[in-house]
Order: structure tokens, then sequence, then C-alpha cells
């Protein structure tokens, strides 16, 4: 009855609800509403970010305020993008964000399928996988250097209890081949719960009648996998991707903390090398042209890879 | 029969679930071996094989909260039997106390800085997000991608100039001006997931409460708040975990008086390489996350994903 005469009343005079004076008209309430929020983003990310191009053209030191600040122009991009050192960063850093991102999706979208057969006391189960991810990264990767010690390391006792290796014989933080794996292992450990309740979302999204259907039309599981259910769940798990992608392409706190970019600097990953230009070096102008090519590269494989999402949307 | 083509069948149920439990007992392994640690004495921390009986202690959690200065067996003679089980265990090592560490501090820090920012962005995020579901704003695609935006930046990339900025300002190493930079960050997070809440509010609700003669404010204020509680508790969930477990603005920002745990508690090693300290530290600090998660875990679940996808 109430929702009859509201509605009446909407449909009578669309706009008068919108503008009712009494306080503050809506527009106003709207600024109001929205400007502090806007402000303070517009202060600690843009500013800070316009100040960074700015920077990124000098020659200017953090450490020494006094020295004359000289205009260099694109001298500094120049100077990185030729730069032997800052291609291992780059590299080590693709050999992090691949293998991840290979491990997550294949252990994440398993567990998810396991978990979608719904069987009793799943959800508890699934909590308990996901701690792992609610934690302090920099706390827990501090602590994955004590497991990874060779005598006495939990890691090292288990993976020589399974495999019969002498667990001094190796060390997974202080050898040049395993330390890149040595973060690999450790952040697919604390992500993967996260590409694992994309993927159980996606597979809940998927209606019943289908497979129904599905089964009328005498298709087999195998078939009803690979045309069903995949399908349905991939703009899912390639959001999951764009996420864990963003993430671990700025990756700094769970490695600095577990290798600090070592041994030599075959882990140094991409944020840990500008950390160590800018707060180390004081190389600050420098340092605010990488961070510049840094953010464009993100945001440029994003937005490529987000043009794709979206075309895989659409079928 | 209560047999559908899509229920799976008992064995699958069976299957599923033994593989899921196997991997989620691997995967807290390594938790439950911090807090284990955290009641080793020092040997038994880093005996070989690693123990997994052993007789539990507080020294972990002692050195955690003290500082001790070695004493000469004369001066530990002079100050006769120990007055507290603290000391009692330190005197085993012919240590003294010398006062406390600086432990409690940080972690006072870390709720302080956690909660100030997790109530201003969902003081701030709120107000937002109810302007972008309810009013026609100009622009609004643009502005909440611009927020969204902000999520992209590398902690490193925007450090630089806020580093310099604070240093201007005098917020270097201040509460306030950790609260600002996470409630910034967490902003983003905020506005959208809220959004998403207050969008699944029906509008005829505050449109009764305004032909009542309710302003437009008090509509939001008594009409949609209430509606939109369980939204914002878990939105804040997010925002103080996030600003809980930061580490890189903070290593880089505070260092006295604002530094939080997480910087903090890989320095407690020191050169004694005194592991149980270091996991009584971490233990503090991670068990109330862990205790959260679970007694939360249909909200944080929803959370997790419903955020994602939404965006």
């Amino acid at each position: 009855m109430t929702d009859d005469i509201i509605s009446r009343e909407r449909a009578a005079a669309p706009g008068a609800l919108r503008r009712r004076i009494g306080g503050l008209s809506d527009r106003a309430l709207a600024w109001i509403f929205i400007v502090p929020t806007i402000l303070l983003l517009l202060a600690i990310n843009i500013f800070p970010l316009i100040w960074t191009i700015r920077l990124s053209l000098t020659n200017y030191r953090a450490n020494r305020t006094n020295a004359e600040l000289e205009w260099v122009g694109l001298r500094n991009y120049e100077r990185i993008l030729t730069d032997p050192d800052i291609w291992n960063s780059m590299q080590a850093t693709a050999h992090f964000l691949v293998w991840t991102l290979v491990f997550q999706v294949l252990i994440g979208f398993s567990l998810a399928y396991l978990i979608n057969k719904k069987f009793k006391g799943n959800d508890l189960w699934t909590t308990i996988i996901v701690l792992p991810m609610m934690l302090s990264p920099a706390v827990v990767g501090n602590f994955w250097t004590f497991l990874y010690q060779p005598q006495i390391g939990l890691f090292n006792y288990v993976v020589a209890f399974v495999s019969g290796v002498d667990p001094s014989s190796f060390s997974m933080i202080g050898d040049v081949r395993l330390a890149p794996w040595s973060i690999v292992i450790v952040d697919t450990w604390m992500w993967t719960p996260f590409v694992m309740l994309i993927c159980l979302a996606g597979l809940r999204s998927i209606p019943d009648y289908i497979y129904e259907a599905a089964e009328v039309d005498r298709a087999s599981r195998w078939r009803q996998f690979w045309t069903i259910t995949i399908p349905m769940v991939l703009p899912f798990l390639m959001l999951a991707v764009l996420f864990r992608g963003i993430e671990n392409f700025k990756m700094f706190d769970l490695v600095v903390q577990l290798t600090g970019g070592g041994p030599g600097s075959i882990t140094e990953l991409t944020s840990i090398n500008l950390k160590r230009e800018a707060f180390e070096k004081w190389r600050t102008g420098y340092s605010s042209a990488y961070a510049i090519i840094l953010f464009v590269t993100v945001f440029g494989l994003a937005s490529i890879y987000v043009k794709a999402l979206n075309k895989v949307k659409e079928r | 029969m209560n047999h559908s083509v899509t229920e799976p069948s008992r064995l699958q149920k069976w299957c599923a679930g033994i593989l899921v439990v196997g991997y989620a007992l691997v995967t807290i392994m390594p938790l439950a071996w911090i807090i284990a640690t955290g009641f080793k004495s020092p040997g038994d921390a880093i005996a070989y094989p690693p123990k997994l009986i052993y007789e539990p202690t507080l020294e972990g959690y002692v050195n955690l909260f003290t500082t001790r200065s070695r004493a000469t067996p004369e001066t530990l003679a002079q100050l006769g039997p120990p007055e507290t089980w603290y000391d009692a265990i330190v005197r085993q090592y012919d240590m003294v106390i010398s006062g406390p560490s600086r432990y409690g501090e940080r972690f006072v820090n870390s709720v302080i800085i956690g909660f100030g920012s997790t109530f201003l962005s969902i003081f701030l995020g709120t107000l937002a997000a109810y302007a972008f579901s309810r009013f026609k704003v100009p622009l609004k695609d643009d502005l909440m991608f611009f927020i969204l935006s902000t999520r992209m930046m590398p902690p490193i990339a925007v450090a630089i100039p806020i580093f310099l900025m604070f240093r201007q300002l005098g917020l270097s190493d201040t509460h306030l001006g950790m609260i600002l930079l996470y409630t910034a960050v967490n902003l983003s997070l905020s506005v959208w997931l809220l959004k998403g809440f207050i969008d699944e509010i029906p509008v005829e609700y505050e449109e009764a409460a305004l032909i009542d003669g309710y302003t437009r404010f008090q509509a939001f204020y008594k009409v949609v708040l209430p509606q939109a509680t369980t939204g914002i508790a878990s939105t804040a969930i997010f925002c103080l975990i996030f600003a809980w477990n930061e580490y890189a603005f903070a290593v880089l920002l505070t260092s006295g008086t604002a530094q939080t745990a997480p910087p903090f508690i890989p320095t407690i090693i020191g050169v004694g390489k005194d592991w149980p300290a270091v996991a009584a530290g971490a233990t503090l600090f991670l068990v109330p996350v862990m205790v959260f998660t679970i007694l939360l875990r249909k909200h944080l679940l929803r959370g997790i994903t419903f955020g994602a996808v939404r965006k």
C-alpha cells in the first residue's frame, strides 16, 4: 500500500524528491560527502605522483638537500633503460611473477573445484587454508627464514624426510639456484587461497540447470568440465590473475624479509632494487624515474590485460 | 530419490574432503611451528632433528618484553634470590633484567595506527560510497576508476615524495602521518566495497523517510546507516588487517616514536639468534588476526570475493 503511494508519487514528480529542500540540497550533500575523499587521495596519491615526475627530471638527492638542483631532462630514463642491473631485477621479477601465477592458478583452481564438492565441514577447512593470506607478509617472511635453515629448519627436515637427501646439504635461501624458488614457494603458500576463493565464487555462480541440460544431451563429465566449467570460471580466474599479477609486480615486504634480494642480487625484485636506489644510495632523481617506469609498466600491462578480460567476458 | 546430476556422489565427497584436509594440514604447519617455537627454550628451538615434544617455557616471551644484561657472579650473589618467576628465568643465564623492551610500545603503535586509520577510512568511505551510490555525480565512472587506480602504485614508488612531503610538514615518524597515509591507501577498497553494499539497500526506504519529512542527511543517518552495518563491519575488518600488516611504508617512514610492529619484529632476533623471542613476538602479532578470521569467516570470505569480483 505505502509502496504504491511512493511509486505513484515518484512517477508524478520524478525530480521533486531529489530536489527536496530541508537541510541541504542533494547536490551540495553529494559534494560534501565526496570531496574529503578526493582531497585526501589527491594529497597522498596524485600530488606525490606529479612530484615524482618532476624529481625524475633532476639529479636531486634527498640526503643532500642543499646541493644545487640540476635539470637533466630525460637522462635518468635513458640510463635506467640501458642499465644491466635493472634488467636483472626485471628478469627476477618476471621469473617470480610467472611461476607464482602458474602454481597459484593450478593449485587454487584445483582446491576450489574440490571444495565445491560440498563435503562436510568444507567451510571450516576453507578458513584454515585462507589463514596465511590474512597475515603480515613481513613477519611471516621473516619467520620462513627460520624454516629454511639448512640444518635445523622444518622445511629442510620435511624435504629430507620425504626425499632422503641430507637436510644440511641444501640451503633454500643461500643457494643461487634455489633462492628464486624459495620466494615462489612462500608466495604460493600465502596467496593460493586468494585464487581459490575467487575460483570458488566462479564455480558457485554456474547455475545447476546448465549441467542438467548437458546431462540430458548425454555429454560426458569430461566434456562438461571443458565446455561448461572451464569457460564459466575463466573470467573469474583471469580476474584473480590480474590482482595477483599487480600485487606480485609490486612485491616488496615478503621477499625483502625472506632473502633481502640475495644471495648476490638473484632475488632482487624491482621494488627491492628501487628501495636500494632511493633509500640507501639516495639517488632520488634517478629512482623517481625508475618508479615512473615501473608504474607505467604495471598500468600498461594491466590495461592490455583488462581489454583481453573484457573480450573473454563478452563471449 | 533425492539424486540430482549436480550433486556429487559420496565417493567424490570423500576424496575431495581428504585432499582438501591434507592441503589444509600442510598449510598450517608453518603457522603451528611459529606458535610452538615461541614456547621453546633457545636450545630446543635449534635442535636437530626439530623437536615436536619439548618442555614448554615462557623464556621467549620474557626475552621479548625485556632487555637484559649480563651480570658477574658477585653481583648476582649480592642481589639475593630472584623475586619473580621472570627474574628466575633470566638468572639461569647469569643475566639480570635491565628494563622493558620496545615491543610493547610497537604493539600499541600498531593498535593506534590500525584503529585510527580504519575509523577514518570507514568514515570517509561511507560518505563517498553513499554519494556515489545515490546521487548523480558528474564524471562518476571516471572518479570511481581514479579511486581504484590509486591502488596500482607500488608503495615504494610513492614513498619517495611522501617521505619528502612528510619531512617538510613534520609528519615523519608521527602517528598522525601514518594514519593519514593508511587511510588514503585503504580508501579505494572501502569506497568500492561499501558502494556495493549500499547499492543493495533499496532506495524506497529512504524515499519513504523523505516523504515523512526527514531531510536527506537524516534519511542517510537514520535509515541507510543502520542497514549497512554488516557491510561496514566487514569492510572495517579488511582495512584493519591491511593497516595491521603493512610493512613497506612503515619501514621507510617510521623509525622511533611511530614505528609499528611489522618492521620491529624482524629486529628482535639480534646477534644472539633468539628465535623463541621472534616467534613469541610473531605469535602475539599474528594470533589475533587468525582468531578474527576464524570467528568472522562468513563475512570475511564473502568480502574477499565480493570486493574482487565487483572491481
